[in-house]
């Protein structure tokens, strides 16, 4: 550690006032302060003291993300394997798992990264961290087959728009990644759904019965039965929950192992980085609609299979946990106020499954309940702050 | 069951502003903060409420090929189509005068909180819009017809008050200064519209 302190030291000068990189002491300074707590404090605005800063913060994420990432790297090849009925060991699992995730995570933060030094080399301050939270989300919830310059083009697009017109990090009003992931949904449509974009299969003949959909996708055809049609494919798991919780299911990078996810949840949440409230409301939200749907649906909308799918099914199924546990508990792009917060979880996960349902335009509901939702959290924030206002009022009259 | 169906397609799915950007220039004008942009959705969704059954009832009754013939047989061939703009907009602007007098003459407190805001949505396009899509998609009666109008309003509403909550947020974000004002606004709407294309396709 002290050798790096002395190198990072020695390197200081040229970038020093007056020195000839004078121009790109930004980049100096966020590796410096990446390596090391700052020695310099905040010099206008607010001071909070917290031994733990953004960039501390950013990188306990990153360490939440880490068990979804490692899995979704095996699951890719695992995938691919089982889909081409081929015998593998773990190693080649995971050693083709690293050809197709591994180029995804250096695109995006080689594109989003460079754009952010940039920004902030022109504007003069400081790089900030936001980014590599972001970063990593954006590989994690693309399909594995997604061509490289899509990626690119949809992190440049939110980085740019996303965030950096807003002023950067902190500023945003919608969650960078889903902007991402939302561009190339709608951009490019036939690379982010279908039955062909979850699964590897290039050179080789499928076995029998694969089909290469998710299981949102089965669900929208067979409802409740679905897990027949899903042990076709998947011999070895019997039980398509347990299948759908543990992971080995098509599906984007990280979404898939509700397990994985949940060992992410328990650091964020332990470290309190993430809100209990927006993880707890969400899933109650989610079930909430997921029990309506199971009682009401076969009643009103007996053509529609997808509203028998148990609601503990709802829950396992696509990206709900990876969405609610990551992106739903952004702290930017989130409601503000504790009270807000609980409206806002509620809501995220009550239309996730509403959208999933009812849309048929989208198979998954989580990323478009969770932008909808960033675009009304200053609303749900403002009415949360001025029915505190009249409280406290209420309150001084009356004392 | 039909009403409630209209009244949600047409505040989620069909909202006058993300889906067909109508009445942008009062909602990027006048979303500074929420207070206002309240005041003004109000007045909108009032307006919208009254316009559209009564433009529904001349539409039917007056204007639409063969609707004179509760006058008499004879004028069964009557075409008056060709009006409908111009009834529609002096509807608009006569029921927006009236209403104004009414409201001040019996609601001084909702005159003084509506201010400016109601002469000014005689000439706010969703209005028009409003009576323009009734007349495209011919509802069977003046109850679908009123809820379609209620809903367009309350979605316009929606959509203003969401966009000055956000334009409260971010008055002290770093914006980069060419894009202060108007043109961070246009950003946020097409953001924002990102975000109600979660409703767009669903068949109620």
């Amino acid at each position: 550690m002290k050798a790096l302190e002395n190198l990072l030291e020695k390197l200081k000068t040229p970038f020093d006032k007056g020195g000839k990189l004078e121009k790109f002491y930004p980049v100096y300074d966020a590796l410096e302060t990446f390596a090391f707590v700052p020695d310099h404090t905040t010099i206008k605005g607010s001071h909070i003291r917290d031994a733990i800063d953004m960039k501390r913060t950013m990188f306990l994420v990153i360490v939440a993300m880490i068990p979804a990432l490692l899995f979704g790297i095996y699951n890719t090849g695992y995938q691919h394997f089982t889909a081409l009925g081929m015998d593998a060991s773990f190693l080649e699992m995971v050693g083709f798992g690293l050809t197709k995730v591994l180029p995804l995570i250096v695109v995006s933060y080689g594109v989003g990264l460079g754009i952010e030094f940039v920004f902030c080399i022109i504007k003069g301050h400081a790089i900030n961290e936001g980014f590599l939270v972001s970063g990593m989300l954006i590989p994690l919830i693309m399909p594995m087959d997604v061509p490289l310059w899509m990626v690119a083009v949809a992190t440049a697009f939110a980085v740019v728009i996303g965030k950096e017109v807003f002023g950067g990090t902190g500023m945003n009003i919608v969650n960078v990644a889903l902007t991402a992931r939302a561009f190339i949904f709608f951009a490019y449509p036939t690379k982010m759904s279908g039955n062909k974009v979850w699964v590897n299969t290039d050179g080789g003949s499928v076995v029998d019965g694969y089909t290469g959909e998710t299981l949102l996708a089965q669900a929208i055809e067979h409802g409740a039965n679905f897990k027949d049609v899903a042990n076709n494919a998947y011999a070895s798991l019997s039980d398509s929950f347990m299948a759908s919780f543990l992971g080995f299911i098509p599906g984007s990078i990280g979404e898939t192992s509700v397990l994985a996810i949940l060992i992410g949840a328990a650091i964020l949440l332990w470290t309190g980085i993430a809100s209990w409230r927006i993880i707890f409301m969400g899933i109650v939200g989610g079930a909430a609609m997921g029990m309506i749907f199971n009682i009401l649906g076969p009643m009103y909308f007996p053509d529609n299979l997808y509203l028998t799918v148990p609601w503990w099914q709802q829950m396992v199924m696509g990206g709900f946990a990876f969405g609610i546990v990551f992106m739903a508990t952004d702290p930017v792009t989130a409601a503000q106020t504790e009270n807000g917060k609980l409206i806002y979880g509620f809501l995220i996960g009550l239309l996730a499954i509403l959208i999933r349902v009812v849309n048929p335009a989208y198979p998954e509901g989580i990323m478009m309940s969770i932008l909808f939702m960033n675009v009304m959290a200053p609303t749900i924030d403002h009415y949360v702050i001025q029915g505190n206002i009249k409280k406290r009022l209420k309150r001084l009259k009356t004392a | 069951m039909e009403a409630v169906n209209i009244f949600v397609k047409s505040i989620f799915v069909d909202n006058m502003i993300f889906a067909y950007f109508l009445g942008m220039c009062s909602y990027l004008a006048v979303s500074k903060t929420v207070k206002t942009a309240v005041g003004l959705g109000a007045a909108v969704i009032f307006v919208l409420g009254i316009t559209v059954p009564i433009n529904y009832l001349l539409e039917n009754y007056v204007l639409k090929a063969g609707a004179l013939a509760w006058v008499d047989p004879s004028m069964a061939t009557v075409d008056l189509g060709f009006l409908s703009f111009i009834m529609f907009i002096a509807v608009i602007a006569s029921m927006v005068q009236l209403v104004e007098m009414i409201v001040e003459k019996f609601a001084p407190a909702l005159y003084g909180a509506l201010g400016i805001f109601l002469p000014l949505i005689a000439v706010n396009c969703s209005i028009l819009g409003g009576a323009l899509f009734m007349q495209e998609r011919q509802y069977p009666n003046i109850t679908d017809a009123t809820v379609f109008g209620l809903g367009s309003g309350v979605g316009w509403f929606l959509a203003i008050v969401a966009i000055a909550a956000i334009r409260e947020k971010i008055r002290y974000s770093n914006v980069p200064a060419p894009l202060r004002g108007l043109g961070i606004t246009f950003i946020i709407t097409g953001l924002m519209g990102i975000g109600f294309m979660s409703f767009m396709g669903i068949e109620l």
